[in-house]
């Protein structure tokens, strides 16, 4: 009756092997919709087939992680009776062809992740990247993204508190849309994807089944070529009203006590979470596919099992107590219907009218996907020379070049973005998008939690292992110069092609660095997501590992990044540090002004960086600095600027005094750096000191002025507004541009 | 005093407003569900609060205006009693006929989420009685359909009864006239696109939504003596 031919086999994208795998597996040839079902639960997007192997180093453990990776979520514990679950997911192959309902199904998606667990949702942010925005559909694209997640996070009721956005011509035929969400619960009100008790119903609630996304899964573990965008179909549609109706119907089911086990349809739909669910447990499920709400007419077994409708959800309920949960349901207007039950044979039996048309043992679904020891061998891709080229001293045009990084897409003010976002609602951000880090208050506790989403695609191209350990270092700097201590992380791996060796080995070098740095900052990874064959036209991404950390600390004023009085003394934490040129290749300034791409990114000395973090935590939390930023893209400059931008309009008169190339020495990137304004100089000095770490006095803010010299040399000398304003206007007027 | 903070499918501020009535104000509030016919007793106010009530479909308030509670709100205001409507619940209101006008799509044409600087125009009502006469409030907004629109005469009537309470210093969204807030003209039910609930801490940047919030526990603390 089958009649798998190697053509259906390649359409599947599944291999050779892998089809003879899944034949074994059965002791037969499966069927088609089989077929369908294994080819979307052994996709790279849900199997990390490439990837597995080595996201075994990283740190996953630590005292107060309550679940790490392999659940929807991570949890951490806040104290108290509460716990927090979080993680990041991407949405870069839909966003790419679709770009308001890729970025929206995103936030949709990872949203679910986090109320499947039972944890009310109460944070997200994005972390986006885009092609140079002088091309028309780079801005298309860039304003269908930010719209997707504005338009279903805003109705949904959570707040886009904050997050990064990024332009590279490598994104510009694949547009990078990572979404970190976060939620809150009582510790022992955490529910997980488990189909436990034998002949407890499986019910379906939410969205009915339509034809969109067929194929998702797959889609998103290919390269995009020129028929990629006949693959718009393959994208699904969101609505967020149905989601924030899911979310406050599953809450309230939850309180019930009558369920057991629930799982969100996010990728491959009813196939992954009838197959998760039963695995977990070491059970069975058995799902007739009459009783799933469709949509359209029509629909066959295949289609069903891989349609990625939105807004749907799985769950399993204790037996005879079914009636609570469809009250529940029936309150909030939505669909919920007995589709099958647990069983004990561990298989995943799909029916069609009693006819059975897949019977696959969960265990080779969910566990037995292949994983691939890729070839990575050899060094990582890297199309940058190791050598500076000629650098010709700038000294002379600080201001004019510091003028152009602030106006520069990368560094510009994104309010245009972050203002499309509600970023208020729940009324718990303490700070939001523009700060260091965003904060938010968990109303119960007096805690409130710390985030810092950072990739930087440059660094990790001229050296994935320490452009990795960059970004967990500058994510955990960001979160402890708001006085947060980071708990734990979360990562989204952006990469190419992982069939091509040096594309592993760029994959690999990456986890390893961050595996250390994780493991060194005590942040441990508690789950994410790995998105690979972002390539078009076999031309691949910068590789972009995204981190997300999370940072715990008591509810309290925040102390943020503006200068707030005149006659303050100003003092870098940390020191001016140094560069040579080949250290400055991939910072702001080598982009912007140089226009290249060279040699390694700013050398990284972690345990100095700790020590930073130790220090400005006491320092900030004993009360003792008026604002705090910590240096990074466009350096010291660029960070003096920005601190100068707040509402009260005070600037600085910096003397510096150092040998340092004077160019060099404004825009350099070198980390383990904080620009703190106080009036307590010597305790803050004492306190450092304490920690071993440098606090060197660089100045004193002042009214309305930036004024930078070293050693006399007058390097920058400018009223604010003439600094402010093309950092304040340049997002606009590049989205205006025609 | 007793709030009554009504819950709409699609409603997203209900729980703000209801922490600011009960935690800030430390007043009793409760939710009140939208298919309910009628309102609890006793309830010295209702406040409708922010969100996308039945996702905002057709047109913002439009099908909210069929729930069986706002036959209830109706009455409930007739009778004299107080009604905030808050962002959507504006909408609502003005939907509903509580209030003239319409809120239609932002001048800019996208949501936009920022604080703005309100200036009280009159004390003449229970929301703002406790407020001054010119008296700027920063108070953040959060819409995309917040441009409020009415025809001139409108217009003029709102403002010869001076049932004007809010005006924009600096328009946000292409409102008219920079209006922010109305009354009706028994001054008992209020409209405004501006979040009070979301200015209620010194933690979220601003207090100043309290001048409405702590007007209207005034306003009802006279009435009882």
């Amino acid at each position: 009756m089958s009649t798998i031919t190697p053509d259906l086999i390649a359409l599947h994208q599944l291999t050779d092997g892998e089809y003879r795998k899944i034949v074994s597996l059965l002791g037969r040839e499966p069927t088609y919709t089989e077929l369908g079902i294994f080819s979307v639960m052994w996709s790279e997007h849900c199997s990390y087939k490439s990837s597995r192997l080595h996201l075994k180093k990283l740190p996953t453990r630590s005292k107060l992680v309550l679940q790490g990776p392999g659940e929807n979520a991570g949890i951490i514990d806040i104290g108290g009776d509460y716990a927090i679950a979080f993680k990041i997911e991407s949405h870069n192959h839909p966003s790419f062809i679709e770009p308001f309902q890729g970025a929206a199904t995103g936030v949709g998606g990872i949203l679910r992740d986090i109320f499947t667990m039972g944890a009310r949702p109460i944070a997200v942010m994005d972390a986006i990247r885009f092609g140079p925005l002088d091309r028309a559909r780079n801005r298309r694209i860039l304003e269908g993204v930010v719209s997707g997640i504005a338009h279903y996070g805003n109705c949904f009721g959570v707040p886009t508190v904050g997050g990064e956005c990024v332009f590279e011509e490598s994104y510009s035929g694949n547009p990078l849309v990572n979404v970190f969400a976060l939620g809150v619960f009582k510790k022992d009100e955490v529910f997980y994807g488990k189909a436990t008790g034998v002949g407890n119903p499986v019910i379906y609630v939410g969205a009915k089944t339509g034809r969109d996304g067929i194929h998702g899964a797959t889609m998103a573990s290919g390269e995009f070529t020129e028929e990629s965008k006949q693959k718009r179909p393959n994208v699904q549609v969101g609505d967020p009203f149905l989601e924030k109706l899911l979310l406050e119907a599953c809450l309230e089911a939850m309180k019930t006590g009558a369920i057991v086990g629930i799982q969100d349809m996010g990728a491959a739909g009813l196939t992954c979470s009838t197959c998760e669910m039963g695995s977990r447990a070491g059970t069975g499920i058995e799902i007739d596919l009459q009783y799933v709400p469709q949509r359209e007419t029509g629909m066959t077994p295949y289609e069903i099992m891989l349609s990625e409708s939105q807004e749907r959800m799985l769950l399993v309920a204790e037996k005879g107590r079914e009636e609570e949960v469809f009250r529940v349901f029936r309150k909030w207007g939505l669909d919920a219907s007995t589709v099958g039950k647990v069983t004990n044979d561990g298989v995943l039996r799909v029916k069609d009218h009693g006819r059975v048309v897949a019977e696959i043992p969960n265990r080779d679904l969910a566990d037995e996907a292949p994983v691939y020891d890729r070839p990575h061998g050899v060094k990582p891709y890297r199309p940058a020379p190791l050598e500076a080229p000629d650098l010709p001293d700038r000294s002379a045009h600080v201001q004019a070049d510091l003028i152009t990084l602030l106006a520069s897409p990368d560094i510009c003010s994104k309010r245009w973005i972050w203002e499309q976002y509600d970023y208020t609602v729940r009324t718990n951000t303490v700070a939001g998008p523009g700060a260091d880090a965003a904060i938010i208050r968990i109303k119960e506790t007096g805690t409130s939690i710390a985030m810092s989403l950072d990739g930087n695609g440059r660094y990790c191209l001229l050296d994935p292992r320490e452009g990795t350990k960059l970004l967990v270092a500058e994510c955990c700097r960001n979160l402890s110069t708001v006085g947060a201590l980071p708990v734990a992380a979360t990562n989204n791996l952006n990469f190419g092609n992982p069939e091509r060796p040096e594309i592993m080995a760029q994959l690999v070098e990456s986890i390893e660095g961050m595996a250390e740095a994780c493991q060194f900052f005590e942040t441990p990874i508690t789950g994410g997501n790995v998105s690979l064959y972002n390539e078009t036209l076999g031309e691949g991404i910068f590789p972009t590992p995204v981190l997300g950390i999370v940072g715990l600390m008591k509810t309290e004023q925040p102390v943020g990044m503006h200068f707030r009085h005149p006659g303050r003394t100003v003092m870098l934490l940390g020191g001016v540090g140094s560069t040579d040129a080949v250290h400055l290749g991939g910072t702001e300034y080598a982009k912007v002004i140089v226009k290249g791409l060279w040699g390694l990114p700013p050398a990284l000395d972690m345990d100095t960086e700790r020590r930073v973090h130790e220090a400005i935590r006491k320092i900030v939390n004993e009360g003792l600095v008026e604002s705090a930023h910590d240096l990074s893209d466009g350096g010291l400059a660029v960070a003096l600027a920005e601190s100068s931008f707040g509402t009260a309009s005070v600037g600085a008169e910096i003397e510096l005094n150092s040998d340092i190339r004077q160019d060099f020495l404004l825009f350099h990137e070198g980390p383990s750096r904080i620009l703190v304004s106080t009036t307590e100089p010597d305790k803050i000095r004492a306190l450092a000191g304490e920690c071993g770490v440098e606090a060197v006095v660089i100045g004193a803010t002042m009214k309305e002025r930036l004024r930078i010299t070293n050693r006399l040399n007058v390097l920058v000398d400018s009223e604010l507004t003439v600094l402010w304003e093309p950092w304040q206007n340049s997002l606009a007027q590049l989205l205006r541009t025609t | 005093m007793r709030f009554g903070v009504v819950v709409f499918p699609g409603s997203n501020c209900d729980h703000d407003a209801w922490y600011a009535a009960s935690h800030i104000l430390g007043q009793h509030a409760e939710f009140v569900w939208h298919d309910s016919p009628s309102l609890p007793t006793n309830l010295d106010a209702i406040i409708l609060p922010g969100g996308f009530s039945y996702g905002d479909y057709l047109r913002c308030g439009a099908i909210a205006k069929f729930s069986p509670v706002m036959s209830a709100v109706r009455k409930f205001a007739a009778d004299g009693g107080l009604v905030l409507g808050i962002c959507n619940g504006f909408q609502v209101l003005v939907e509903s006929g509580l209030l003239p006008g319409a809120l239609v799509r932002n001048q800019g044409l996208k949501f936009v989420c920022r604080l703005t600087t309100v200036r009280i125009e009159t004390t003449d009502s229970p929301f703002t009685s406790g407020g001054e006469r010119g008296q700027i409030l920063h108070l953040p907004v959060a819409h995309g359909e917040g441009c409020y629109i009415a025809d001139r005469r409108t217009l003029d009537e709102l403002e010869a009864e001076d049932r004007v309470v809010l005006r924009y210093m600096n328009n946000p969204n292409g409102s008219l006239r920079d209006i922010a807030g109305i009354l009706n003209r028994q001054r008992n039910v209020m409209g405004l696109m501006p979040h009070p609930e979301r200015a209620s801490e010194p933690l979220m940047g601003s207090t100043d939504g309290l001048v409405i919030l702590e007007s209207l526990t005034r306003a009802v603390a006279c009435t009882a003596e």
